[in-house]
């Protein structure tokens, strides 16, 4: 186990860069989860981790080790990949082995180690069968095992569970989760799935187009997010923004194009006026006398709470309620907005106010 | 009453595909469009080898007599071919100089494709596209623009006359074919099998020992087949780098040995035939599920 430094990291691929200098700072044990859209650097900065690539400049830093120029081999660190990379060729026992294997291990250290290995992940009953031969939660769990089996200072994990059905899905994150508590190893992984990032991460790091956005513990992010593009990438679905100018008019409030007033807790000191972007989630809303006018477009009952995607002037807004409601496509309904947990974004950069 | 109706759907859609496309498979039509070509098809490429068969097997009245007798059948078949193949003709030895050419030629030139293949597919360096179209050209290049000035390399070197000639040679038609054969292999094998082995630990000749080659394996076996069938029938480069009766191989002795001045001997010609191609009759037998899925398929996880 180990801390991980990555500071100002760039990396160019030919002319072009992927990675703008990133900085992060990986403490031992840690579990941090990469997000962001796809093409925003994330795999990328897995994989000058791992050593696959090369850094263009800065440092990355393992248990206090510089290793810009070591080879994979060295740095002590394992990697599940996307699409499990299981040797096909080989059976679950060897492909758990390779590694100890090639390092030179005795046959019955490495059976020893495989074994503890399969008992953590309950993979006991299928050493001997081929990765053809495995499901895939199977052949996730034998790539993790892979992992384990190592013991490495540093798990690195990519996009692990995107090849998984949905339920199957929530059931690996548990467990991963889980063996993460168990085993305490820094773990970096990366995803796009904000849901993953939230539930699993003891810290996140947003990344878009090369750049770190935010990074934090999962609740902070949610809470206060820094940026308009932090807000609408965590949570689902998305924060509602609606564009609007401030009005301090006896209280504060931000006034849509139609009109319509969303109130605002304190007047931001000199904003007056200025053109805004107003962001608030969708179970922020609530039902009831005095709130915004808005028709209903759809109604999605998912049976635990109710989405209703509604329009407000010309902005469209999706609204989200435990209860369950009656209302219909076409009805007419008043949503009050939460002044106290509305955010406030600056319409040219984006910017928390 | 929701399962009648459900039963209803299910015989009504039956109903509708043997409307479809089932009129496809009447009688009449099959035997127009399957089995009819099949057949044309079969027969030609089948005779040649009923006529060989039958021929080393006919005496030899019967060969040359075609009023008397019927020339596609044989009355009185007799071995006197092919016990006269064997046991007064040198054909065991030649049919060892072509086992023994062959399996050389085609173990070297797999060992330098499986290299060369790897390295061009696999290790990014600059240029890599380049050699690996000259190799394919080098592929263009026919036999008989080639076996002059390699004869004289050969005759340099001193190996005229000696089946390392053959050997040495052979590999310039069989490298740049199975090293492209290959390369297709090897691009379908997943990057990231080789990423993670490098993770675990592996160097590069790990990688293309432990990983790549055993899951290449289907494409080593059609390199290995198409080299060997290749070698096996070769004929210009055996013709002229070979000249004694023991270094010839079967392809090139039956033409110039079982002819005595201007006579064919036919019985001895054929059965010298169909004895050299029985090897690779079983070779294929064995390995033609891996030949087909090596040429169409790639690696499945």
């Amino acid at each position: 186990m180990a801390s991980v430094q990555i500071r100002d990291v760039r990396k160019s691929f030919g002319a072009v860069e992927i990675l703008h200098g990133v900085s992060v700072p990986i403490e031992d044990g840690e579990f941090v989860v990469l997000v962001g859209p796809s093409g925003c650097g994330k795999s990328t900065l897995l994989r000058l981790l791992a050593g696959l690539e090369n850094i263009t400049s800065g440092t990355i830093s393992i248990g206090g080790r510089v290793v810009n120029h070591v080879h994979p081999k060295e740095r002590d660190i394992a990697m599940v990949f996307q699409n499990y990379a299981l040797y096909p060729h080989m059976t679950v026992a060897k492909n758990m082995g390779f590694s100890l294997m090639l390092r030179g291990a005795s046959k019955s250290e490495i059976q020893q180690r495989v074994q503890r290995a399969a008992s953590i992940l309950g993979l006991e009953k299928l050493l001997e069968r081929y990765p053809r031969q495995l499901s895939g939660g199977q052949r996730q769990r034998v790539a993790m095992g892979r992992a384990i089996v190592r013991e490495p200072q540093v798990f690195l994990v990519d996009e692990p569970l995107s090849n998984l059905d949905a339920k199957l899905r929530v059931a690996m994150r548990t467990e991963m989760k889980e063996l993460h508590q168990r085993l305490k190893t820094t773990t970096v992984y990366v995803t796009h799935d904000q849901i993953e990032a939230m539930t699993m991460a003891d810290k996140i790091v947003v990344m878009h187009d090369g750049v770190i956005e935010q990074m934090g513990a999962p609740l902070d992010l949610y809470d206060r997010p820094v940026n308009q593009f932090v807000a609408g990438f965590i949570g689902s679905p998305a924060m509602n923004f609606l564009n609007g100018k401030i009005r301090a008019n006896g209280s504060a409030y931000v006034e849509t194009a139609s009109g319509d007033k969303l109130p605002l807790k304190t007047l931001p000191s000199g904003m007056e006026g200025q053109e805004i972007v107003y962001g608030i989630r969708p179970e922020h809303f609530e039902l009831g006398e005095g709130g915004l006018s808005a028709d209903v477009v759809v109604v999605e009952p998912t049976g635990s709470e109710t989405q209703i995607v509604a329009r407000i002037g010309d902005q469209e807004v999706i609204a989200i309620f435990r209860e369950r409601q009656s209302v219909k496509p076409g009805d007419k309904i008043s949503l009050r907005p939460r002044a106290d947990v509305a955010h406030l974004f600056a319409k040219d950069s984006g910017k928390r106010i | 009453m929701t399962d009648a109706v459900a039963k209803a759907a299910t015989e009504e859609a039956r109903a509708d595909a043997k409307e479809g496309m089932t009129y496809l498979e009447s009688v009449p039509m099959r035997i127009v469009t399957l089995w009819l070509p099949l057949g044309l098809i079969m027969l030609i490429l089948l005779f040649p080898f009923y006529w060989m068969a039958l021929t080393s097997v006919k005496p030899n009245a019967q060969l040359i007599d075609m009023e008397k007798h019927n020339p596609f059948w044989v009355v009185e078949p007799t071995l006197d071919h092919i016990k006269k193949l064997l046991f007064e003709t040198n054909y065991p030895t030649w049919l060892w100089n072509t086992m023994y050419v062959a399996a050389a030629a085609t173990f070297l030139s797999i060992f330098a494709s499986v290299l060369a293949a790897y390295a061009i597919a696999r290790l990014r360096f600059r240029g890599a596209q380049t050699v690996g179209a000259l190799i394919f050209m080098a592929y263009l290049v026919p036999p008989s623009i080639l076996f002059i000035p390699l004869a004289s390399v050969i005759h340099f070197y001193g190996l005229f006359d000696s089946p390392l000639a053959l050997i040495l040679v052979y590999p310039t038609i069989l490298i740049p074919f199975s090293t492209w054969l290959l390369m297709g292999y090897f691009k379908t094998i997943p990057f990231e099998l080789e990423e993670c082995a490098l993770i675990d630990g592996a160097s590069r000749w790990q990688i293309l020992t432990k990983i790549i080659v055993p899951l290449a394996v289907p494409g080593l076996i059609s390199a290995f087949i198409f080299s060997f069938t290749l070698c096996w029938n070769e004929f210009i480069y055996a013709l002229t780098l070979t000249t004694s009766v023991q270094n010839k191989t079967v392809p090139v002795a039956i033409v110039s040995e079982l002819v005595d001045g201007d006579v064919y001997r036919w019985g001895s010609l054929m059965a010298g035939a169909l004895v050299g191609s029985l090897p690779l009759v079983v070779l294929y037998a064995f390995f033609v599920e891996h030949y087909v899925s090596a040429m169409t398929g790639a690696v499945k996880e």
